[in-house]
């Protein structure tokens, strides 16, 4: 997943969770990157047609914006669900983090191929614990056999 | 600000090599359950010959990508269980043009996954338990391969045209 991808799925999120435009400290929090690195970004996808940015009110995903960051969501959501399917993963969020700037989403697409994946998705993803809600169950429970 | 980050472990890595194992099986399993499904009355014997070849060419990366992962003290991905995987999801209608656009993608895919791989292991200073030169001599004798896989599918399909 490129940069753009991942900016764009942080700023939805931050976005859901605040029910408002998403603030730039939330942004660069979230990707643990500079405040200034966020504000460079966010300029990018303003003049690409992706968000808008209002001063002392934040960063709103525009329709174009929210359908690419709910593209990149699921791709996380792919990762996340392939790495505790397959691979049995248990800290499976942290490592999703780790690999996703390595795992397009073409090759995501392919290990779509071999999960469980359910058509509510990437609705059902939880920002707080940074995973799927039905994951989150099935993790109670210890891997599928 | 980007945000890719290099391979900054012994686990990342195993872990990305078991992913790439992962994708050579699903190409391996599924080329096989074309075959099986469509059956030789379907699919004429040049595409026949490229699902054979590129089962056996994935098997053969599958074996080079387990022999890395060994070296790291991780485990291999079983080709049976995946197998069974691929097996319960497998779209039945899938028809003729379907298996052939079905490869390219398994080519393009793959090839993105090894270019990205080697790429992110070249930004990385990591001393990993395994001969650097070895691994990235390995990952990139396979994208050379899914190259000339992609190569080979998209003349295929021109010569259909």
């Amino acid at each position: 997943m490129n940069t753009q991808a991942q900016y764009l799925k942080t700023i939805y999120l931050v976005q859901e969770e605040a029910d408002g435009p998403a603030s730039t400290g939330a942004i660069a929090d979230n990707l643990g990157v500079s405040p200034a690195s966020a504000n460079e970004m966010i300029g990018k996808l303003e003049s690409r047609g992706l968000a808008e940015h209002e001063k002392y009110k934040g960063v709103s995903l525009t329709d174009e914006g929210i359908g690419q960051a709910r593209d990149a969501l699921q791709t996380y959501c792919i990762i996340e669900r392939f790495l505790w399917e397959v691979l049995e993963v248990e800290d499976f969020q942290t490592e999703a983090r780790q690999l996703e700037s390595v795992i397009d989403e073409t090759v995501a697409e392919r290990l779509d191929t071999i999960i469980d994946r359910q058509d509510c998705c990437p609705d059902c993803f939880d920002a707080e614990t940074d995973a799927c809600e039905l994951l989150e169950l099935e993790a109670s429970t210890g891997p599928a056999d | 600000m980007s945000l890719t980050h290099p391979v900054a472990s012994d686990h990342q890595l195993a872990r990305l090599l078991q992913i790439g194992m992962v994708l050579e099986e699903v190409v391996e399993a599924r080329a096989h359950k074309h075959h099986e499904t469509l059956g030789e009355e379907v699919l004429d014997s040049d595409v026949v010959d490229l699902l054979e070849g590129a089962a056996q060419e994935s098997a053969e990366h599958r074996r080079r990508l387990e022999s890395l992962v060994d070296g790291l003290d991780a485990d291999p991905v079983a080709y049976e269980e995946i197998e069974t995987l691929v097996a319960a999801r497998y779209e039945s209608d899938t028809d003729f043009d379907g298996v052939l656009y079905d490869q390219l993608c398994n080519e393009e895919t793959a090839y993105k996954f090894y270019d990205d791989l080697i790429a992110a292991i070249e930004g990385s200073d990591v001393e990993f338990s395994i001969d650097r030169d070895r691994l990235l001599a390995v990952l990139r004798g396979i994208r050379a391969d899914e190259r000339d896989g992609v190569e080979e599918v998209t003349a295929h399909m021109e010569r259909r045209e």
